[in-house]
């Protein structure tokens, strides 16, 4: 399946044609990520102005099942992984304990996720892709155990990124959103986890949290999971020149959001 | 002193007692706080009074509330690394706190930055049922700390009107999620306990606490009142 294909079923058949060229254009991805800017840096304004402004628009049904379905195709992929990581046999018996933990919550991320598309939404879930997870013959995860543990770290990764890009398109709805935070501290756990265990076995030297943009020891390919991450001003306030506290530090405890279009871009890797 | 408590803005602006009563004040002086507000107090013998700080409501509400919770976690931390644990940590755990407090430290002063006029006070707190020299007592409190932070944020997300102050929220609770993860990960090394079924459901949805749930755990370690009576419910 190749992207367009996944990109059209992610779109609702409702959605106008200039709904679809709002998702789905590059060029229009990127104006309205310019327009967050600006509303990221109005936020120094008097907080009390702010939150007097009127909210963005109501997130109608369809939209919401266009933002879940696109979390289900991500979680596809992730449980997926593991799921085949784990048949494999290419994973640490001293490390099973994590990666069976980490593939039953992605399975169980699918699993809701498809209920509320189909049962509480009447939606229609995607059905799950078909993955090439070795990237057109660059990766071999599955013979491979650090290759292995650096494309889970760049899915854990992107995930979380991608649920947070997602939080101002479901927040009308207060189920949806809360659900979809709670997934994505689940995804920020395994993030943790997973970098914290590669640097333990000697093949990177990250912390469980994002320093700068930096990509570690991951492959070029990669780049596109941490670009923006270094960012230190939050709210118009620049927490660098505000605390003293250095650049890598500030930007470890703040982890910044991707788009769409980014996390698409990546996830299309691995698609078959 | 007892005449401020008896009128912070909260009781003050809302008309709704009933609200107020429900979502409730809460503290170690909370019950007196309440108390104050009957008419025979004068003719008690009252508790010596607290200076409390009042969240505030809508998003300067919640913002404070998050503002609180950053203080606990980053006076914490400060604490940790004042103690002989962290004297005598191991390379990698040494890093882990210095990460912390540096990464606590950050979001406590960015929310008084944000806040400006409208950010509480400064709270009060008591670590005296923390052994700082004790690694389990240090790494369980911390796991109790970074685990709180992950719920309250969780259920406060709904609450948030703002998309810009969704979206900062948003950006901080997964770093405290990391926190929680590698601080369970040292206490229980190579585990599943990282993102364990004590707080994860079998939808793989991590737990939500409210702010009565998050500021009754909050408040074995805080002593100044908080009133968070206006808050969004």
């Amino acid at each position: 399946m190749n992207l367009l294909n996944l990109l059209d079923k992610m779109c609702p058949d409702t959605n106008s044609p200039e709904e679809k060229e709002m998702f789905f254009s590059r060029r229009e991805a990127f104006r309205q990520f310019g327009d967050m800017s600006k509303k990221v840096a109005m936020a120094a304004v008097p907080l009390g102005i702010l939150s007097a402004l009127p909210k963005v628009a109501k997130a109608d049904t369809a939209s919401l099942i266009g933002v879940l379905n696109y979390a289900l195709t991500l979680e596809h992929l992730e449980y997926r992984y593991y799921q085949m990581g784990i048949e494999s046999g290419v994973i640490d018996g001293a490390d099973l304990a994590i990666f069976t933990k980490i593939r039953d919550h992605e399975l169980a991320h699918v699993n809701f996720l498809d209920e509320v598309i189909s049962n509480v939404l009447m939606g229609s879930p995607v059905p799950e892709p078909e993955f090439d997870f070795t990237a057109g013959g660059n990766f071999m995860p599955f013979d491979d155990y650090p290759t292995f543990l650096a494309l889970s770290q760049a899915f854990e990764d992107t995930g979380v990124r991608a649920y947070k890009g997602q939080a101002g398109n479901v927040m009308e709805n207060d189920v949806v959103l809360t659900a979809a935070l709670s997934i994505h501290s689940v995804e920020a756990r395994h993030a943790s986890m997973v970098r914290r265990l590669r640097t333990r076995k000697g093949q990177d030297d990250v912390k469980g949290w994002i320093t700068n943009d930096s990509r570690g020891s991951l492959p070029e390919p990669t780049q596109a999971i941490y670009a923006g991450e270094e960012n230190v001003t939050h709210g118009g306030v620049n927490v660098v020149n505000l605390t003293g506290i250095d650049a890598g530090a500030v930007s470890e405890g703040w982890d910044e959001p991707l788009s769409k279009e980014a996390v698409l871009g990546i996830a299309s890797l691995f698609l078959a | 002193m007892k005449n401020e408590l008896f009128k912070p803005q909260g009781l003050v602006k809302n008309a709704n007692r009933r609200q107020f009563l429900k979502a409730g004040s809460l503290s170690v002086a909370a019950a007196g706080l309440i108390m104050v507000g009957c008419k025979d107090v004068e003719d008690r013998d009252p508790i010596p009074p607290m200076e409390g700080v009042m969240l505030g409501s809508g998003d300067i509400g919640i913002l404070n509330y998050a503002y609180a919770l950053e203080q606990l976690e980053a006076a914490f931390y400060a604490a940790v690394m004042q103690g002989s644990y962290f004297a005598n940590a191991s390379a990698e755990e040494k890093t882990i706190m210095g990460d912390l407090e540096k990464h606590e430290r950050a979001h406590r002063e960015f929310f008084k930055a944000a806040l400006g006029d409208a950010a509480i006070a400064d709270l009060e707190v008591d670590f005296s049922a923390i052994d700082f020299s004790n690694r389990t007592s240090v790494l369980g409190a911390a796991k109790t700390f970074e685990d709180l932070g992950v719920a309250a944020y969780n259920g406060a997300g709904q609450y948030i009107e703002n998309v810009d102050y969704l979206l900062i929220a948003g950006k901080i609770v997964s770093v405290e999620a990391r926190h929680a993860a590698a601080i369970r990960d040292l206490i229980n090394p190579g585990s599943a306990d990282f993102a364990g079924d004590d707080l994860i459901d079998a939808n793989g949805l991590e737990r939500t606490l409210n702010f009565t749930e998050v500021l009754t755990a909050a408040s074995s370690f805080v002593t100044t009142p908080i009133d968070f009576s206006q808050l969004p419910s």
